[in-house]
């Protein structure tokens, strides 16, 4: 219990956690001979992803980058905007910040089909459910860090006569930062789950889930597994690439600091 | 009054905004008709076509309300398009999912708090596996669920419900486990307390508020599974499986209605979720000042 762990046990650890549950997986479906319709094993899945590299791109094109990646840009510069704007007037703060607390605990999925019947199957619609799915964690979240400063930092501010754009850009946009990006977080994740919920309602014959729900029907199995594995890499990645950014951003904050 | 006239406000110009956007978006249908008809209707008569329409792109409030309305009350409960029927096997499904969660949550922090190898290699794979979509894993976990012989679609859509509500109960659990200082743990070294005491007496009281905090973001996202669940499964009762149903037969205010239910369903799970906080909270002797 000695401070921090080397760098080798936290990545080495985990590493081969992942490894040993793939090795079991294999192990387990060649000793009960599982059939390929049910659980295909780990270097099925492989051969799968080799085979099929151009279906699994053009799927991912359409669902991660047009639908998912789209939609997470535009929600979440709607949400930070619509924060701004709403945090310069008390009254919508007020107002504003009971309904949009509420409004992100729903099941905002739940739009998906609506978004479809509006702006058709194709990559728009799905774009459009990640954006409403995304806006409200984004303006929560970044209302929330507005308000994290305290009245003597504020109060600082004033006596250096700084105006409204000062006091955000020098002090309460930073402050912000680590919520802002919390929201980020989770909406990284949400943004693929609401373009892959979206393809079930409707999608041209591309996409993750469109290619998941027509796989399963024909006993594809090992292709579906295909899908999983790139879509669970893809979310690990886009989370990784925000944990990044923010630690490029908020290197001044306590939970980023490192003990030396 | 101070607190609660901004939210009405609000909330009446969002009703209003959306009173505009439906006859701003089912005009174009109404224009169309009477294009067809050979007719020029008046602003009255095109305002009036706009707000009843049974296939509306955009239905007002007044019809979501009255479609919810019959939904819940003029419908037998037994009856498959009685939206308390489908709620009520949302619900089922939830609560399933959420004590799924809670127990897997709180197992793997003991475990992550009790043992530095568990910490070190399950805390990551525990954030790994929020990223990724579980809209994807669900129909192999149904797969998986029948070959195990589950028989039912309740397992399976709760063990997704389960995924995604285990991960806040987690987090504040091993928050919650590892918020006694140094001197609350050098006062029961002094007692001579045994690690097991010092769990039992010490971290598990202690770690009683972050978990009950935890249960109103938990039982939210077991909601959001169930409803994810039911929608490539196979489903064909549940909110979410009304959703797929009417988008596959074009109507809108099925889907609007069952949006709507499931969003009544969250409030209710998260009014109750946070009474029974509350209760606990007073309870264990907070809350008073």
């Amino acid at each position: 219990m000695n401070g921090q762990p080397s760098l080798v046990l936290r990545i080495g650890l985990p590493l081969g956690f992942g490894i040993a549950v793939l090795v079991l997986w294999e192990l387990f479906v060649v000793t009960f001979d599982i059939p390929r319709a049910i659980l295909p094993a780990p270097s099925e899945i492989w051969a799968a992803i080799q085979r099929s590299t151009e279906i699994l791109w053009v799927d991912w094109v359409q669902t991660v980058l047009k639908g998912a990646l789209t939609g997470l840009v535009i929600g979440a510069v709607a949400g930070f905007a619509a924060a701004l704007a709403i945090d310069r007037v008390d009254f919508l703060r007020r107002g504003l910040l009971p309904v949009a607390n509420f409004v992100a605990a729903l099941p905002i999925v739940g739009v998906a089909p609506i978004m479809v019947m509006w702006f058709g199957f194709d990559w728009q619609s799905k774009a459009a459910v990640v954006v409403v799915m995304v806006f409200f964690p984004i303006l929560v979240n970044t209302l929330a860090g507005l308000a994290a400063t305290d009245r003597m930092q504020r109060d600082l501010m004033r006596t250096y006569s700084a105006n409204h754009t000062q006091t955000l850009g020098k002090l309460r946009l930073p402050a912000a930062m680590p919520f802002i990006f919390n929201g980020l977080k989770i909406s990284a994740t949400l943004a693929l789950i609401g373009a892959i919920v979206a393809e079930y309602f409707g999608s041209p014959t591309k996409g993750m889930g469109f290619r998941i729900s027509t796989e399963v029907g024909r006993l594809g199995i090992d292709m579906v597994w295909a899908e999983i594995a790139v879509s669970a890499l893809t979310g690990t990645v886009l989370y990784g690439f925000v944990v990044l950014i923010e630690r490029w951003v908020t290197f001044w904050h306590p939970s980023q600091r490192r003990s030396r | 009054m101070k607190r609660f006239g901004p939210v009405l406000v609000v909330v009446l110009t969002i009703f209003a905004i959306w009173y505009v956007g439906s006859f701003l978006m089912n005009r174009t249908w109404v224009m169309d008709q009477a294009a067809r008809a050979g007719t020029d209707p008046g602003f009255t008569e095109v305002l009036r076509d706009t707000m009843n329409q049974d296939r509306a792109k955009l239905p007002a409030p007044h019809q979501v309300a009255a479609e919810l309305y019959d939904g819940v009350v003029n419908k037998k409960v037994t009856s498959k398009r009685s939206l308390v029927y489908h709620g009520f096997i949302t619900f089922q499904t939830t609560m399933a999912g959420f004590v799924l969660g809670i127990v897997a949550g709180v197992v793997l922090a003991v475990a992550i708090v009790l043992s530095r190898f568990a910490d070190l290699t399950l805390m990551p794979w525990a954030i790994i596996s929020q990223t990724i979509p579980v809209v994807a894993l669900a129909p192999m976990i149904v797969v998986l669920a029948n070959a195990a012989g589950a028989g039912s679609l309740l397992v399976p859509k709760a063990i997704i419900a389960g995924y995604l509500s285990f991960f806040p109960v987690l987090v504040s659990m091993v928050a919650g486990l590892r918020s006694p200082g140094g001197m609350q743990l050098d006062l029961l070294r002094t007692y001579g307390a045994s690690p097991g005491q010092v769990f039992w007496k010490l971290r598990l009281p202690a770690s009683l508020p972050y978990f009950f905090a935890s249960l109103k973001i938990a039982v939210a996202a077991s909601l959001v599974g169930t409803i994810v669940g039911e929608l490539p499964t196979g489903a064909i009762s549940g909110l979410g499986a009304r959703m797929l149903i009417g988008s596959q037969f074009g109507n809108p205010m099925i889907m609007w209605s069952a949006l709507f239910a499931a969003a009544i369903l969250a409030a209710m799970l998260i009014w109750i979720v946070s009474g029974i906080e509350k209760i606990a909270v007073r309870m264990m002797g907070g809350g008073q000042t």
